[in-house]
């Protein structure tokens, strides 16, 4: 893909983030930033990359790390998001 | 320009649906009721984009990585298990922190193997110029957002004061620093020479430990939101070096979030973004709260008084602030809140955006003590409400009641969205003692309010008291 098309599908993501995070409930704003968390971890991506086809041995064992770090991230920010939203419940109907 | 490596149609279509559905996870934040469905979401696009790379890649060290993502995956998941609701904002101080190493490891690997990452001149064996900007941005970006994740943890987990730590001349540092990432970058691309890349690296941890220090532990909800947006510039510009799509909508998603939150507090505040960033505001107002100490008079109240007066009421609007979080009293307060509701009592609770050190923090912790979350509403819902209310119990929250936020133009908060608990007929005010004043380091004049009780002890001990008094 060229440098245009992939700024195009950037600038229009961050549109669509706006009006997305806009409609997110404020009681949910602390699951918000747990699941932004995990998602961002979507680098692992790259680590992942580097851990299988880093040529050079440094690179191979930083993709690791990366990969490490990122799995932390995105184990614990769904796991956490996912007790979190258990934890809330509407009145029970009498 | 460059050509990023040519992905087959159908790998760029499987990044493109990890894509949507990271959108579909946050779109179903929009309400409780969808939250979970969207989580799920999230797992399956990042599960996707995970099998799609590894799918696509000569994967030479596949023990190696299924190992490293098994090790990540324990620590994670246990840690998620384990970690108490009232240490969230430590705990997502800390995953950023994560986000932003990762950053770095992979633009460090990138620059080390740029021909893995397809992003090299093949004939040369030189990095592509543009390249060269994405990968010296993203480490840049994933170093600040490290450093200063680090030091918000610090700060959130008691492990350093919450105070701001002012250097002298730090906003001439500061820029000078931010001035040398940007140029050094720039530089990057006409000398691809390693001391460039690892200057740039440091010179990124060393503001992001600088930009965080003078920030004190009250303005957190606003540094932890702006950390979580640049992880995701982080990952966006990492995004841009691999041509990846599922990146780049991430990226932008959680940049954007991030941003939004960081308006949302600051407006809560009423104080400019630029004002927060700057930092020392702790530590300003309270040099200058200490000279004006006169003494007024103001009402004690018991558990007993306090049990007696919202059994006799109609309606009782709670308001919890970081106090109720750090005594742990939210399981107490829905237990106080049940007895009451028994009596016969309306019970509602009421949030300010900027209660507790994260947005969204207190509604977690009622959550968690199984408040229904229809009892619980956002300032702008409930304000008018007090003027109807018997009671307003207030618990471990002080500026966000602060009437001066609205009549006094010199003090540090005039002008910040106060939830109005002097118009309810009675206020009970929860309080560890008279001498504190708040984080603004102003003198609350709802403590001297003919018709205010104060209720001195410890957040926890007091509404267990609270509860017996009403059990009985």
């Amino acid at each position: 893909m060229d440098f245009i098309s992939i700024l195009s599908i950037f600038v229009m993501a961050c549109f669509v983030g706006y009006y997305v995070v806009w409609s997110v409930t404020p009681a949910l704003h602390t699951p918000l930033m747990a699941v932004t968390n995990a998602i961002s971890s979507v680098i692992i991506v790259g680590a992942l990359i580097a851990a299988a086809e880093g040529g050079d041995g440094l690179a191979k064992w930083l993709g690791l790390a990366g990969v490490v770090f990122a799995s932390v991230n995105i184990f614990g920010g769904f796991a956490v998001t996912e007790r979190m939203l258990a934890m809330y419940k509407k009145k029970e109907r009498k | 320009m460059h050509e990023v490596a040519q992905l087959p149609w159908g790998v760029a279509l499987a990044y493109l649906v990890a894509g949507v559905l990271f959108i579909f996870a946050l779109r179903g934040l929009s309400s409780p009721a969808t939250s979970r469905a969207g989580n799920r979401y999230g797992m399956a696009g990042m599960g996707i984009a995970i099998a799609t790379t590894l799918y696509t890649h000569d994967v030479v060290a596949l023990p190696e990585i299924i190992g490293a993502i098994a090790i990540g995956g324990v620590i994670g998941f246990i840690t998620a298990r384990r970690i108490a609701m009232t240490d969230m904002p430590q705990l997502v101080a800390a995953f950023h922190s994560l986000v932003g190493m990762a950053a770095v490891v992979v633009g460090a690997a990138a620059y080390l193997s740029p021909a893995a990452f397809g992003i090299a001149d093949p004939a040369t064996g030189e990095i592509f110029a543009a390249s060269r900007i994405e990968m010296g941005l993203g480490v840049a970006i994933g170093a600040i957002t490290f450093s200063g994740s680090v030091i918000a943890f610090l700060k959130l987990n008691g492990n350093m004061s919450g105070k701001p730590i002012l250097l002298p001349m730090r906003h001439v540092i500061n820029l000078g620093t931010l001035l040398g990432i940007l140029g050094l970058v720039a530089y990057f691309t006409q000398d691809q020479a390693p001391w460039v890349f690892w200057t740039v690296t440091a010179l990124s941890f060393l503001i992001g430990f600088l930009l965080i220090i003078p920030i004190g532990g009250a303005d957190m909800p606003v540094v932890v939101s702006m950390l979580n947006s640049y992880s995701g510039w982080a990952a966006a510009a990492m995004g841009f070096t691999l041509g990846n799509t599922a990146m780049i909508i991430t990226g932008a998603l959680v940049g954007s979030s991030g941003a939004i939150l960081s308006y949302i507090m600051c407006k809560a505040m009423n104080r400019g973004f630029l004002s927060v960033i700057a930092g020392g505001f702790g530590a300003e107002a309270a040099v200058s709260g200490g000279e004006a100490k006169e003494q007024r008079p103001w009402k004690r109240g018991s558990a007993d008084d306090a049990a007696f007066l919202m059994q006799q009421a109609e309606s009782v609007i709670i308001v919890p602030g970081y106090g109720m979080a750090v005594s742990q009293a939210q399981h107490a307060l829905r237990e106080m809140g049940d007895l009451l509701k028994k009596e016969g009592v309306s019970v509602k609770y009421a949030i300010h955006p900027v209660a507790g050190r994260m947005p969204g923090h207190m509604n977690v912790l009622l959550a968690e003590a199984n408040v229904p979350y229809d009892e619980v509403f956002e300032l702008e819902d409930i304000n008018s409400e007090f003027s109807q209310a018997d009671v307003a119990f207030v618990i471990g929250a002080n500026d966000v009641t602060n009437p001066a936020a609205k009549t006094d133009k010199t003090s540090p908060i005039y002008g910040m969205p106060i939830l109005e608990v002097a118009n309810a007929k009675s206020v009970l005010f929860v309080k560890r003692s008279m001498g504190g004043v708040g984080y603004a380091g102003v003198d609350n004049d709802v403590f001297y309010m003919d018709n205010t009780m104060m209720l001195l002890a410890d957040a926890k001990k007091m509404v267990e008291d609270i509860v017996k008094a009403l059990a009985h």
